[in-house]
């Protein structure tokens, strides 16, 4: 059955095609989709697509298998905009971008906001090479972050595992913010404007605590009260 | 019957995927399982060569897609073990000759006449990777001892997991015994500190492999080389066996791997 496209907006923009999905069901949407691109196929050649979701839930099988269907058309789904944190979850695990443009960097670094004490992320595995974490708060990772694995907090990030990968905390500007693991080795380390790589080579990290100190980063073993 | 179907992948190129394809089922077949192995490298196949089966190729994965012979004409049977049979690749087309969706309704239409269906995956995450992992009920990741492979399997092992495909099993290749000794190359503990997953299989360094592969008989024929014995370990832990895995480093290393995972 042909269902009316009414809910599917299309436009172009500077990065390629923005689909927009209304409400209607998730399966007939992506059908209807489908036909589209059937009978105007040069229009969607190797097109690459960014999906707004809307508030659309999306799981990894669903997302997985537009994604797979897109591409037996020859296009490319690079991006999942949603106002769902799990659709984001989802689409950041499946390697795909949930922001199109990337803000200009600012001389002003904007005073934080949005970043309250209680927001968190809470991730309960272990990020392993390839995945970002993006995330306007706080960040708990109860898990290892793997080499390659990058976790971009504007708040601070405490890592229950060992840490191998890049953290950025304070990412918007936020020079109160630290970074903390039981075992410390990141790859690299970014807290606001400011960069540190690991000394420490084949050494087996300690529970250490990095902040912003005058101006500088520096990382010190834990010590209670 | 309903086969199992199994691809080995690793990210990285050069690690073994293919010698492991071919031996694994080698190993498999000797224990009286009927096998299938498809080529997932289309375009760059080389399986069909490792299996010795280079020359009796008419029909290959692409001619059944698309509906120029049945699957059972494209299914190349071994000249020594009459359960082995091998889909190859087609050598003058590209991974986009075929979709994920073909694999599965391939795989479906196999799993009715075979136990095993094992898969070679390309290198890589693109398109050929995601054919071959698109109809796998068990993904073996397969490393080399360094740091860049394992780098490459911690990212595959990441993507398996958020395509719903894991937990993986890992199989770490080409292990020289001396070097790890001398502290100049990682451990199977090192790679498995990292990747943290299930092992299955541990396979020494072994200068047959090179003169078996160009031979086009793969190691697990000979019974008395480490490496072949390695791969029809991992055959049997295939098939739910309970062995200790081989000593290639050191005697109480291992014991403590063994008695630590079982």
């Amino acid at each position: 059955m042909l269902k009316e496209p009414s809910n599917i907006q299309i436009k172009g923009i500077r990065e390629g095609l923005m689909v927009s999905f209304g409400d209607e069901d998730w399966d007939a949407l992506t059908s209807a989709l489908i036909n589209q691109i059937n009978e105007r196929p040069t229009f969607y050649q190797s097109a690459r697509i960014v999906l707004d979701a809307g508030s659309h839930i999306l799981g990894v099988n669903e997302l997985a298998s537009f994604r797979d269907i897109l591409s037996e058309h020859g296009i490319t789904l690079w991006a999942v905009l949603s106002n769902s944190s799990t659709t984001e979850q989802t689409a950041q695990n499946l390697g795909l971008a949930t922001r199109i443009s990337k803000p200009k960097s600012k001389d002003v670094i904007e005073p934080v906001e949005g970043v309250s004490e209680e927001k968190a992320l809470w991730i309960q595995h272990t990020l392993r090479s390839g995945t970002r974490i993006e995330f306007l708060g706080n960040v708990i990772v109860f898990g290892d972050v793997n080499p390659g694995a990058e976790i971009m907090a504007a708040g601070s990030v405490l890592v229950w595992g060992r840490l191998r990968g890049l953290v950025h905390a304070g990412a918007n500007g936020n020079e109160e913010a630290v970074v903390g693991a039981l075992e410390f080795s990141p790859m690299q380390l970014r807290i606001a404007g400011k960069i540190a790589v690991s000394p420490k080579k084949n050494s087996k990290g300690k529970l250490e605590i990095a902040k912003l100190k005058d101006g500088n980063l520096i990382a010190e073993p834990w010590k209670p009260g | 019957m309903t086969a199992k179907v199994a691809t080995v992948t690793s990210g990285k190129g050069g690690v073994g995927k293919t010698t492991a394809v071919a031996n694994i089922a080698v190993g498999l077949a000797s224990l009286g399982q009927r096998v299938v192995c498809i080529d997932g490298d289309i375009g760059l196949r080389n399986l069909d060569v490792v299996l010795g089966l280079e020359n009796r190729i008419v029909y290959d994965l692409v001619d059944v897609v698309e509906g120029r012979c049945r699957l059972r004409q494209a299914m190349i049977r071994d000249k020594r073990l009459p359960e082995l049979y091998l889909i190859p690749a087609a050598q003058t087309r590209d991974k986009s000759a075929v979709s994920p969706s073909d694999m599965v309704r391939l795989c479906d239409e196999l799993r009715q006449e075979c136990d095993w269906i094992l898969i070679d995956s390309p290198a890589g995450i693109e398109r050929g990777f995601r054919n071959s992992i698109a109809a796998a009920d068990q993904v073996l990741v397969m490393t080399n001892p360094e740091v860049s492979a394992v780098r490459d399997a911690d990212r595959v092992i990441g993507i398996l997991d958020a395509e719903e495909k894991g937990p993986a099993l890992l199989v770490i290749n080409r292990i020289k015994p001396a070097m790890v000794k001398r502290g100049d190359m990682l451990s199977v503990e090192d790679v498995l500190d990292l990747l943290a997953i299930q092992l299955v299989g541990i396979v020494p360094e072994d200068e047959n492999v090179i003169v078996a592969s160009n031979r086009g008989t793969p190691m697990a024929f000979d019974n008395k080389s480490k490496a072949g014995q390695a791969f029809h370990n991992i055959a049997r832990r295939l098939m739910g066996e309970v062995i200790p895995f081989m000593d290639v480093e050191n005697q109480g290393f291992f014991q403590r791997i063994f008695s630590g995972r079982k």
